[in-house]
């Protein structure tokens, strides 16, 4: 049995419900005058961030905290990694610590698994953003937040998204949520489409469990729920696309678009958004983006993961999934 | 540890009931009695039931006691799963809902409810639970069955049936709501387990 | 004692013979060779070849002598059945002058293990910029006829083109590391399926077979010989068959690791797997065999690329490229090619020994088993059946991919003109 949030694709449809009830009520505890849980009282988390990461480091932390976990945070700047430490060494050092998990962001795609299957450490590892593979929990609050918004807070519970439909829309390529998103949201029955530009979807995208469009008009009127994912203007200069005008004309959410979704459709951001990239400010405020919702049940989420895989003697995710590979 | 025992299933040849449904109905009606008694008309008492059958003993007792004081009678359930002692004893269990009515406990007589009084970790659980919610003006408990074998120094204020057990013996509570039926089953533990 | 029997060898996989080595030379091959004077060692059931010769190992000397040196590096050549190799040129300097040639061949020499033939650098620094003294180290006493960048490719079209005319002068060859710098920046694995779904930077197959496209184009055009060092997927495997039917003077050569492993590892994201040029996919491997079976790719070469254990005991992006293969090549070949059918023993003599010594001009390599030719053999139980357990290797690194893995083939003896390097599996 794993021990540890690498990849959303390790989820059974199971798993992930679980994690989402379990969000669920851990997001009832926030409404309480003790935001405090004494679960983890005497667990030791490390957050290993790597890359700067302020929002996802900071949501971890509080979730930690309200766990009641001891909570220690270790960012690679100015550390003994930018003299050259490596990765083992500084896991090495954490766990001699005492570290019973370790949640870690990194810029290398497969560093988290690396950590985990190396036999470096006995620790559990939860992954929280690796180079351009996977942000497990981000598809989960992702999840959390379509699921309460599309089904409802207590008539989601024990419910997947069979049948919604999601857009997700931009930079494919060097998007660790997308990839998240597209193996959690096929998990749990939704239809994915993706659209970019051909030049930001990877090569060997045909085997992935979703359809990929080049035109965004053409989609919207039949989505439950459209993500934007950030563009970054430096994807200019490597001649991904020519200009922001351009593409924000092509692939940016603005308030006419938006008036082409279904009424009920929610649009969503993993931020940091770009606004007159990506998004215009005009959707960015408008009350159908859960840009900020998403913050919010991120907390939740992280919540429900750690308890569900720290909160006893083994996790209770099962990863049926990956012991069948 | 309560909730385990209580709700381990005994063999089906060995478990006899020891509680019928009339009889589960009689004791409710007393204790709602009781509560109205010793609480003064009860008119501050929150009844919190703790998951699962607690929950609904807690919603067929506040029905008992409206029907005693005509007034509505607020009625909640408080899971315990988080605060348990023995949760690095197992896999973590999937959440039950906390649900505080709306006027919260602050200042109010809260009566938690539950279905067997065993080891006494379960309200300790409780207890604790509650202190991060409010703070109440004292706090009852009220039980269906008490099997004895106290781990803490807890007792219960409202006893439906006192059951002297051995420790070989299981106790489980089956209420209609969830299982069907109501009865109380006294069971032999299966050995080898 | 000079003189040593071998009695009962399937020469080439042939019958059963026996082969008389006297001081340096062979003296007899047939049957029923007297065995007086004579040291026996007895081969009932082995394959002789001719000493394997590896136009492409990384001896990591000088420079990097943590990972590989000219004596472990030769050790380990000796262990894997071969008695020439040649040094590439990325060491720290780089070889490209007289002088670091020079050196590196001496010490091969000086040890014994396996005769050393230095690889002089293509440009200077192998920046790819200014013609290195190509002459100067073919004049050299190591006598350099192949110059590689390997390592980088020799991306400006204009300097390759001089490359390949200018050693015309004294025979040399340009061995191209086949990789178009733009296409790859970034990359860490081959583009496709596994790549989009890891999120590791792509390595397209493209950016191999545009350079090599390019270069057999400019042979044809300057009437050069090129050789394509390590050949990795089906589309370069099309465009050396073009150009040989074309009459271009094109050789290829194919690693082990390519004939045997895909992307699929990757998964594991475990640095041994990483390699440039990557692994490719179950469809490359086969053209790549079907390649090497018909003659297309010439020969096997080991890129033998040794590396200190904490280059790889890393995350993927920050790991070392490059695997040790001196050591498990001929196994890797008899799996992947004699055990499939595709090729016989006299095929993996050929594709081992014979050309690559015709390539890079090693004198006295790749003979016929036949006397009078100097005594560079290679005896092998092909019956054998074992485990990699890179604890047993001569090289100083370990970072091998079939750790624990089972391959066929064991090289129990190796002579380097006459001189047992390795006796029974053990190096003397």
């Amino acid at each position: 049995m794993q021990r540890h949030l690498i990849s959303a694709a390790d989820l059974t449809r199971d798993d992930a419900v679980l994690i989402l009830d379990t969000a669920e009520e851990m997001a009832r505890v926030a409404d309480r005058p003790i935001k405090k849980l004494p679960t983890l009282r005497g667990r030791t988390i490390v957050n290993l961030f790597f890359e700067d990461s302020t929002r996802t480091r900071i949501s971890f932390e509080a979730a930690e905290k309200r766990l009641s976990a001891d909570v220690i945070n270790f960012s690679a700047k100015g550390s003994s990694v930018s003299k050259g430490e490596s990765l083992k060494d500084t896991a090495q050092t954490l766990e001699a610590m005492g570290v019973d998990a370790v949640v870690i962001r990194h810029g290398a795609s497969g560093a988290p698994y690396r950590l985990a299957n190396s036999g470096w450490i006995d620790a559990a590892v939860i992954n929280a953003g690796d180079g351009t593979h996977q942000h497990p929990t981000q598809a989960l609050l992702d999840a959390f937040t379509m699921r309460r918004r599309l089904i409802g807070r207590d008539a989601g519970l024990g419910q997947d998204l069979s049948g919604r439909r999601i857009t997700v829309v931009g930079d494919v390529l060097h998007s660790r949520v997308a990839r998240s998103n597209v193996d959690l949201l096929h998990t749990l029955g939704a239809e994915v489409t993706l659209v970019a530009p051909p030049t930001l979807v990877p090569v060997g995208v045909e085997t992935w469990p979703c359809e990929v469009s080049y035109d965004l008009d053409s989609t919207l009127p039949k989505c439950d729920a459209v993500m934007m994912l950030r563009v970054q203007r430096e994807r200019m200069n490597a001649a991904f696309f020519p200009t922001e005008r351009e593409y924000s004309r092509r692939y940016g959410l603005d308030g006419d678009r938006m008036a082409r979704l279904p009424e009920h459709a929610i649009v969503m951001h993993p931020g940091p958004m770009v606004r007159g990239m990506e998004i215009t400010a005009e959707v960015a405020d408008s009350d159908r983006c859960t840009a900020v919702e998403q913050v919010a049940n991120g907390v939740s989420i992280r919540m429900a993961v750690l308890y569900l895989l720290l909160g006893g003697n083994e996790p209770a995710v099962t990863h049926s999934r990956t012991e069948e590979k | 540890m309560d909730k385990q025992d209580s709700h381990a299933t005994p063999q089906a040849s060995d478990a006899r009931p020891v509680l019928e449904g009339p009889d589960i109905a009689r004791v409710l009606t007393r204790i709602a009695h009781e509560i109205v008694e010793r609480a003064k008309g009860a008119d501050d008492v929150v009844l919190l039931g703790i998951p699962t059958r607690g929950v609904f003993l807690a919603q067929r007792l506040a029905v008992k006691l409206e029907q005693i004081t005509d007034r509505k009678i607020p009625v909640g359930s408080l899971d315990i799963t988080m605060y348990r002692d023995d949760l690095r004893m197992h896999p973590p269990r999937a959440l039950a809902r906390t649900d505080i009515p709306g006027d919260g406990i602050d200042g109010k007589l809260v009566v938690l409810v539950d279905d067997v009084l065993f080891s006494g970790r379960t309200i300790r659980a409780a207890l604790d639970a509650l202190n991060d919610i409010g703070r109440p003006r004292a706090v009852q408990l009220a039980v269906l069955v008490d099997r004895g074998h106290r781990e803490l120094p807890i007792r219960a204020d409202y006893v439906g049936k006192n059951l002297p057990t051995s420790l070989r013996e299981t106790v489980k509570v089956q209420l209609a709501e969830e299982d069907g039926r109501d009865t109380v089953l006294l069971g032999v533990k299966q050995t080898g387990h | 004692m000079s003189k040593i029997l071998i009695r009962g060898a399937k020469v080439l996989g042939g019958e059963p013979q026996d082969v008389l080595i006297d001081g340096e030379v062979i003296e007899a091959v047939g049957t029923g060779l007297s065995a007086e004077g004579a040291e026996v060692v007895e081969a009932a059931g082995k394959v002789l070849l001719p000493g394997l010769v590896d136009l492409h190992t990384h001896l990591r000397e000088p420079g990097r002598e943590d990972s590989e040196t000219v004596l472990t590096g030769t050790r380990a050549a000796a262990t894997g059945g071969f008695t020439a190799v040649f040094a590439m040129a990325n060491t720290f300097p780089v070889a490209d002058t007289a002088g670091v040639v020079e050196q590196v061949w001496r010490l091969g020499r000086e040890h014994g293990y396996c005769d050393v033939q230095p690889i002089g650098a293509v440009t200077v620094g192998l920046e790819g910029k200014k013609l290195a003294e190509l002459g100067a180290m073919h004049e050299s006493a190591a006598g350099v006829t192949v110059f590689s960048d390997d390592g980088k490719c020799v991306d400006d079209a204009v300097i390759m083109r001089r490359a390949l005319e200018y050693v015309k002068a004294f025979g040399g060859v340009v061995a191209q590391h086949a990789q178009e710098p733009r296409l790859t920046e970034g990359a860490q694995m081959n583009e496709g399926v596994v790549s989009a779904e890891l999120g590791l930077g792509g390595w397209p197959a493209v950016a191999e077979e545009s350079i090599i496209a390019r270069d057999v184009l400019l042979a044809e055009h300057v009437g050069s010989r090129v050789h394509i060092c390590h050949l990795s997927t089906a589309g370069s495997v099309e465009i050396v068959r073009w150009a040989k039917s074309r009459g271009i003077d094109v050789t290829a050569e194919v690693t082990p690791h390519h004939l045997l492993l895909t992307d699929e590892l990757v998964r594991t994201y475990n640095p041994v797997y990483k390699v440039n040029p990557p692994l490719r996919t179950e469809r490359d491997v086969h053209a790549l065999r079907e390649a090497l079976a018909d003659g297309t790719i010439d020969i096997v070469a080991t890129d033998h690329a040794p590396h200190p254990h904490e280059d790889k005991d890393c995350e993927w992006a920050a790991a070392a490229m490059g695997m040790v293969g001196l050591e498990t090549a001929l196994s890797v070949v008899q799996e992947t090619m004699v055990d499939t059918g595709l090729l016989d023993w006299a095929g993996v003599a050929d594709r081992m020994s014979v050309k690559p010594a015709q390539i890079g001009q090693a004198t006295g390599h790749g003979r016929p088993v036949s006397a009078g030719e100097p005594a560079n053999l290679t005896l092998v139980d092909t019956e054998y059946r074992g485990q990699v357990d890179p604890a047993g290797f001569a090289s100083r690194s370990r970072n091998t991919p079939y750790q624990g893995r089972e391959l066929p083939g064991r090289v129990t003896h190796t002579w380097l003109r006459g001189k047992a390097t390795l006796v029974d599996g053990k190096l003397s």
